[in-house]
């Protein structure tokens, strides 16, 4: 590729031009990121350990009569190490969120399965219809389902005339019978609702690259179908099930919107907590001691969203 | 390939999936829209067919002047994302070799899955920082689309590296051998044929940001309420159609102009392909 451009013309020149181009190419992305995505990040941690004065944060760096002080505050940490809410609220939202991921695990696999199986003609669209709901607003379809589960809501009338309202009693997932608004159940399905379109387009990118003469080999070698699916195709999608289920995961453990609107009392999630700090008790350390442990949380998962969705995306190329 | 592989699960499973699924993501959708002409102040149950919500929404000033924010936020968010997404994409796709590869793709993809909350406070936090240094930039559209854009970004990189990664590299091979300098390569070739996925990165990355909440909550200052804010805080007390009116109105707008636009897309797709086929029976002897 960048051989034969060299003999037609001075190859120094030439060079210096490209050199110039690339490193203004590489450079201003480079500088936004660092500059408004990185950077915020230090920002944060600083403040974590930052005193709050009445009306802004303290400088953990001070200059007095010729000595340079460093004053870090630790104590939020340690409150929320201690304290039982803090805790109980972060290990709610790590649950909801996995409940979350393995519901759209579950009607996305399936889905992006059959997709990827059906007429050639008909997949675009198909997937046209998975992508569009991705352009009409995330807050109003959230909302939507807010009536669709208040009672006499069309949601609530199938739930309850199917009986699965019952069973959800049964199962704890609801306090009161056939009231589904503000409970977990409606927090959860909320939260399917919106990402699901996020587990199902990687998935459809690796299965729709499956190569199909391996299941023909299989079958040939004697396999059910059934086994050719679990031996071959969901490890062959390995790259589409991880990048998919972090994409669902993570933005799901710091969920604000959807708590807020179709979450309850009883379903507290870390995104809401750290919002009433910042807006309601403008304890800005204490918000950023909230994000900083949640970018722990969600390190692990980031750097495996990371790894595995460069592999989805050069699957079978 | 036979048919007994094409679905090994019975074909009404195979149907019926498909048709669950899609009714799941598209019911609430339909419910707004029905629900905007309903006659009862609560969008659950049917009384009647009315107009008077999209009237009472004309009159409503909070939400005009929420939503020309919102447009105008959007359509800025929209252009530097297209442009810094092109950048990143281009980067990512055709540079594999350079000092810190490695934490810029980290960087390029991360706000993909980043929780909002998290994004939206550490930008402010550092905003504050920045403000109390220099005396700019105050709280609003200007800080917003900061936050808007670096969201963006993520979305059109993803979308334009796609398609960068699909592009027959012997085009631009063949036009470095007949001498096109890097940036005539670019411009002549390399961008014609990536335009339309920058078309959909546009489109996407407007549609975001007109529906952002939470990064605008914490970047915008007194007086710049945008629409998704506006309709936030009225959805947090409860049901109210005229949510519902504006859903119906952004719904279909937003409709038409992704099937227009991706009917336009498939035209000039296949107009491109034509030209190619026919280039290649007119170079073979």
């Amino acid at each position: 590729m960048k051989a034969p451009a060299a003999i037609a013309r001075s190859p120094q020149a030439d060079r210096r031009g490209w050199l110039s181009g690339r490193a203004a190419v590489i450079g201003i992305p480079y500088l936004w990121l660092l500059a408004f995505f990185l950077l915020p990040f230090f920002i944060v941690v600083k403040i974590s350990v930052s005193e709050m004065e009445t009306v802004s944060v303290k400088d953990i760096l001070s200059w007095s009569d010729g000595v340079l002080q460093l004053t870090v505050k630790l104590s939020n940490y340690a409150y929320i190490l201690a304290d039982e809410l803090y805790f109980s609220t972060y290990v709610a939202s790590l649950k909801y969120a996995a409940a979350t991921t393995v519901l759209c695990l579950f009607i996305g696999y399936p889905f992006a399965y059959f997709m990827a199986r059906s007429r050639a003609t008909v997949q675009p669209a198909l997937l046209m219809l998975v992508m569009l709901p991705f352009w009409t607003s995330f807050l109003l379809r959230v909302y939507a389902w807010k009536g669709l589960l208040s009672d006499g809501g069309w949601a609530a009338e199938l739930l309850v005339s199917t009986g699965v309202g019952d069973l959800l009693y049964a199962l704890g997932l609801l306090t009161v019978p056939d009231k589904f608004m503000h409970t977990p159940f409606s927090l959860v399905l909320g939260m399917t609702y919106t990402y699901l379109p996020f587990m199902i387009l990687p998935l459809y990118g690796t299965l729709s690259k499956l190569d199909l003469r391996l299941l023909e080999a299989a079958a040939d070698l004697g396999a059910t179908p059934w086994q050719a699916f679990w031996r071959i195709t969901v490890p062959m999608s390995r790259a589409g099930i991880i990048a998919g289920s972090m994409l669902v995961f993570i933005p799901c453990v710091g969920e604000f919107v959807i708590p807020e609107l179709l979450g309850g009392p009883q379903t507290l999630m870390i995104g809401r907590v750290l919002w009433d700090e910042f807006f309601s008790n403008n304890d800005w350390p204490m918000a950023s001691t909230l994000a900083v442990v949640m970018i722990l949380l969600i390190l692990v998962p980031l750097a495996l969203f990371h790894r595995y969705q460069a592999q989805a995306r050069e699957a079978g190329r | 390939m036979s048919a007994r592989l094409q679905t090994r699960a019975a074909p009404w499973v195979h149907v019926g999936w498909l048709a669950a699924g899609l009714l799941f993501l598209y019911v609430p959708i339909v419910a707004l829209v029905v629900f905007s002409f309903n006659d009862s102040p609560v969008p659950t149950t049917w009384a009647g067919f009315t107009f008077k919500w999209y009237v009472a929404l004309l009159e409503d000033r909070e939400m005009m002047a929420g939503l020309w924010l919102s447009l105008r936020i959007a359509f800025f968010t929209a252009c530097a994302s297209v442009v810094l997404g092109l950048l990143a994409a281009f980067t990512l796709v055709k540079y594999t070799r350079f000092a810190g590869r490695t934490l810029f793709s980290g960087m390029v993809n991360a706000p993909l899955v980043m929780p909002e909350v998290i994004v939206g406070l550490s930008l402010l936090l550092m905003l504050v920082s920045v403000q109390r240094v220099l005396g700019f930039p105050d709280r609003g559209m200007f800080t917003i689309w900061i936050g808007h854009t670096l969201v963006g970004v993520a979305y059109a990189a993803v979308v334009i590296q796609a398609r960068l990664r699909d592009l027959n590299p012997q085009l631009e091979e063949a036009a470095m051998d007949l001498g096109a300098r890097p940036s005539q390569l670019f411009f002549l070739v390399t961008l014609p044929m990536i335009a339309q996925s920058m078309v959909s990165a546009w489109l996407l990355t407007f549609t975001l940001s007109l529906d952002d909440v939470v990064l605008s909550a914490f970047l915008s200052g007194p007086g710049s309420t945008t629409m998704p804010l506006v309709i936030f805080s009225r959805a947090r007390l409860g049901l109210n159609p005229s949510v519902n009116a504006m859903a119906t109105v952004i719904i279909v707008i937003v409709s038409i102009g992704v099937i227009l636009a991706s009917y336009l897309i498939a035209r000039a797709e296949r107009r491109r392909s034509l030209e190619l086929a026919a280039a290649a029976r007119a170079g073979s002897p």
